[in-house]
């Protein structure tokens, strides 16, 4: 099996994204009006802390101004690493071709 | 994983740096030390640190309706150990503090450990017993890339439980900040897994005579990898 471990890769994110579907659909039918589920699990900590009275002592510097321009820079995040990912592999991908 | 900033009391956010830094020191000589002597093995550098900057920008739903994210160290510890792949880490993390607010300055150096330390480490130990063991290579690069996500997350627990044990104490509160964070990272931790193993095959596909060069994989079990892709 030349694709074996795509396919069983492929698999497993596809049965991930089939959970996500079902319990989504679980969790939904039990919000009320204006809450929403999926937060992080960092803010979830964070608020943890929180509840027990503690007060954060430093603040970010800076904080993205909304959720727009958040996603904006983790986007762009990605999109760095994967075109090193890209350019790195296709790079030895042709030497190897020519060689 | 990420400790917001200002989350840490003194004496925490200090110990952490204190105890974070010589990684970080060493890996920087090691840095210096692969630039100088096996320059073939930057454009790998190049891909490890890249999927610590996609992995840990991806948000993920995971089963118990938050979104936590894997952290993509495991792959530069696995090919280049510890301490490199804590200098990664530091990267992605100053990153994030600055520009996303997510993490924090203070908080840097407990973040390092939990991310680019500690899950490095368990990764390198597993993936070096594994290969020592005979194991299966891809395997064995699961399990060690899974581990160092699932890690992570439990280092950092046991950091917010230390600062902070409430009235419930050390146990308490680690099994309160474990069910926020360890328990959602469970499927990720499968998931980063996978996929580091399959990039792991693919380094075998083009560059096999990296792995030997850096002392990864005996040069017969790569023969062997080759051949059953082939």
């Amino acid at each position: 099996m030349k694709y074996g471990m795509e396919i069983a890769v492929a698999a497993l994110i596809i049965v991930f994204a089939a959970v996500f579907l079902v319990q989504d659909a679980a969790i939904q039918s039990t919000l009320g009006e204006g809450e929403e589920a999926w937060g992080g699990a960092d803010g979830e900590a964070a608020s943890l802390i929180e509840s027990t009275g503690y007060e954060p002592w430093a603040e970010p510097i800076w904080e993205p101004p909304s959720g727009e321009i958040e996603s904006l820079l983790f986007a762009l995040q990605a999109a760095i690493g994967a075109v090193v990912i890209g350019y790195v592999f296709g790079y030895w991908q042709g030497n190897r071709k020519t060689a | 994983m990420h400790i917001m900033e200002g989350f840490l009391p003194s004496p925490w956010w200090e110990i952490w740096f204190i105890v974070s830094l010589p990684f970080i020191v060493i890996g920087l000589y090691q840095l210096n030390k692969l630039v100088q002597e096996k320059r073939e093995a930057l454009p790998l550098l190049a891909v490890a640190g890249a999927f610590v900057f996609v992995l840990s920008s991806l948000k993920l739903p995971s089963f118990n309706g938050s979104c936590s994210h894997p952290t993509g160290t495991g792959l530069g510890a696995i090919l280049f150990g510890p301490c490199i792949a804590a200098v990664l880490g530091l990267i992605v993390l100053v990153f994030q503090a600055v520009f996303l607010a997510h993490g924090g300055l203070t908080t840097l150096g407990a973040n390092v450990f939990s991310m680019g330390i500690a899950g490095p480490i368990v990764a390198y130990l597993v993936y070096k017993a594994g290969i020592r063991a005979g194991a299966n290579t891809y395997a064995t690069v699961f399990v060690a890339a899974a581990l160092a996500d699932l890690v992570t997350y439990v280092v950092t627990s046991i950091q917010l439980a230390l600062a902070f044990p409430g009235t419930a104490g050390f146990l308490g509160a680690f099994s309160a900040f474990a069910a926020v964070f360890a328990v959602t990272q469970v499927p990720l931790a499968i998931i980063e897994g996978a996929v580091i193993m399959l990039v792991f095959k693919y380094i075998v596909q083009l560059k096999p005579e990296i792995l030997t060069s850096l002392n990864l994989l005996p040069e017969s079990t790569v023969q062997k990898l080759r051949e059953a892709a082939a």
